[in-house]
């Protein structure tokens, strides 16, 4: 195949199937074996300084907010993130822990930009390659097939591709333009799941973004649950089972795990915190109270929701509609 | 009724949705603008959001293209992959982006202002900007319409437009027959030619004079021998958008 023109970004992670292979032989499991431990113990195991990290879904919606104010806690540094993040990127970022990350977006919707971004980017500390959500998601497709590269038919001609490390080439089939996008293996996927079993079996509900694209394209894969449910209810809805156990390395329970963002069906966001972090991260000195007060002065997930406090807590469940 | 400049926006948006076809519908003006459009013209317009609601009611209007309302009382509820697999196979007509600056062929720039490594204003990002730019069969950007925003040349092209002109576009390999159809302002409504690919002022917003136009775009605009009028908002949009649709104003 005839490659026309490379994306000048520097490829953080490249493919590597068959080291990824084997890992998947030598480290996955198929025995059903309890999983369940603490978030301390799930980062503190399975996230190492230095590594490749993705979360998903984002910030205010399904997202793995408790592991990611672990990751803070415990300050494992020099990460490399595939970002398709709000809030949870962004205190990764605003915590000084994030070196390189394959961003598409990340801004806060209706409230706006994240001053945490452009604060590390425009002083140049981190290193930023560009991609769209379709083409982050696909990398991590190609991942879960277990192919180097997936072609698509997004970013060409933009500076979006001239900014990322994809490559365009020459279809051998059709003889046009495709864009190669690199397949990515994260070092390390984390996932908030509505209900898992002990054993790593995951249900969502509602729409599943990336999820099964990135459970799959994890080597290590953190899953933090609203609720731990019997195996046997796993059985009664096998067709349920978007992650199965064999992919799954941890798994953590962690009731309103994505406050202050939302869970669908569960409950709806804590909007007056929301507001609050986004003032905060306003200023780097008023970032780092944040950080201080939500995160390095709670011990725990459970220490944080009890600062948060069973009023909230209650209004947000009371809000939750949808069905 | 008296409205704002944004209800103004919404409003324009809003009737340029098509009854019965798709369309990825973005944060803010979007959503605002298909919830109107569902409530008077469209009540057959499929919203589809970029990580995998489809055909939602938007009863309640969604805070993110990700958020449960995104899904609410939706026909689907699936992936990013599976929404955005769809326009690569040609399934969605229409798709609503916006951004920091746009030039006289619509590329779009949500990145960076400067250099990139080291730049002077950091912006979102792509996020599914490119894709639906790349993708669906007609583009539609909705701007505020300033010499900022309107600009010669964009500093980053996040987005495609129809990047140097006439064959750009299939040139660099995206798929034929896509492209921008339509900017929405707050003083026009604004197309392309066909011929040159560059933007072309069709109809202007209630009490706009094509030299405050002209002023305000930052590159030569293609002005045709006739422009059309723009209807101001009507009293049953302005009464659906702030009693129905954002009655917290949110957004208005």
């Amino acid at each position: 195949m005839e490659v026309l023109e490379s994306g000048k970004g520097e490829l953080f992670l490249s493919p590597r199937m068959n080291e990824d292979r084997q890992w998947m032989r030598e480290k996955k499991s198929w025995a059903l074996e309890p999983k369940t431990m603490s978030e301390h113990e799930a980062v503190k195991k399975f996230i190492h300084e230095g590594d490749y990290i993705g979360t998903e879904l984002y910030g205010f919606v399904r997202c793995p907010m408790s592991i990611a104010r672990e990751i803070v806690r415990q300050r494992i540094g020099h990460l490399q993130v595939a970002g398709q993040g709000i809030m949870e990127v962004d205190i990764l970022i605003a915590a000084g822990l994030v070196d390189k990350i394959d961003l598409t977006y990340l801004g806060y919707e209706v409230y706006g930009l994240s001053s945490v971004l452009r604060r590390a980017a425009q002083s140049g500390k981190l290193k930023v390659n560009e991609w769209s959500n379709a083409a982050l998601a696909w990398r991590l497709k190609a991942a879960a097939l277990g192919v180097p590269f997936l072609p698509v038919r997004v970013m060409l001609g933009t500076d979006t591709f001239k900014y990322s490390a994809a490559k365009v080439a020459k279809c051998p089939f059709t003889g046009e333009k495709v864009l190669l996008l690199p397949a990515t293996m994260l070092d390390v996927g984390i996932i908030h799941v509505h209900r898992a079993d002990q054993y790593g079996n995951c249900q969502i509900d509602g729409i599943s973004g990336f999820a099964f694209e990135l459970a799959r394209a994890s080597r290590r894969l953190i899953i933090s649950a609203e609720e731990i449910i019997s195996t046997e209810e796993i059985r009664m809805y096998p067709e349920r089972t978007i992650i199965p156990w064999y992919l799954v390395d941890a798994v953590v329970e962690a009731p309103f795990g994505s406050h202050p963002g939302e869970m669908p069906y569960y409950y709806w966001r804590d909007e007056e915190h929301l507001s609050w972090y986004v003032a905060a991260s306003k200023e780097e000195t008023t970032t780092e109270e944040y950080l201080q007060k939500w995160i390095w002065d709670v011990p725990s997930h459970e220490d944080y929701l009890e600062r948060v406090g069973k009023e909230t807590l209650d209004m947000m469940k009371a809000k939750a509609k949808g069905r | 009724m008296e409205y704002n400049q944004r209800e103004l926006l919404i409003c324009l948006a809003s009737r340029q949705m098509e009854d019965r076809t798709s369309a990825f519908i973005g944060t803010g003006i979007p959503m605002l603008a298909a919830s109107l459009a569902q409530k008077i013209h469209a009540p057959n317009l499929i919203c589809v959001f970029e990580f995998g609601g489809t055909g939602a009611r938007l009863e309640e209007l969604p805070l993110g293209v990700g958020g449960s309302r995104s899904f609410y009382k939706a026909l689907a509820a699936s992936s990013i992959c599976d929404v955005m697999e769809a326009a690569q196979r040609g399934l969605i007509m229409y798709g609503f982006v916006g951004g920091a600056q746009i030039d006289p062929y619509g590329n779009l720039n949500s990145t960076i202002i400067g250099d990139h490594d080291r730049p002077k204003v950091r912006f979102p990002g792509s996020g599914g900007a490119n894709d639906i730019g790349s993708l669906v069969w007609r583009t539609i950007a909705i701007m505020p319409h300033d010499a900022r925003h309107f600009v010669e040349k964009v500093e980053f092209i996040t987005t495609p437009g129809y990047l140097t002109g006439p064959g750009a576009r299939e040139e660099a390999g995206l798929p034929p027959g896509t492209g921008p159809y339509r900017v929405v302002t707050d003083l026009a409504l604004l197309g392309f030619e066909e011929s040159t690919k560059r933007m072309t002022l069709l109809a202007l917003n209630p009490g706009v004079e094509i030299e405050q136009v002209k002023e305000n775009t930052g590159f030569e605009l293609v002005i045709p021998d006739t422009v059309g009028k723009n209807e101001p908002p009507t009293d049953q949009e302005l009464e659906i958008l702030r009693k129905e649709i954002d009655p917290t104003k949110l957004y208005i």
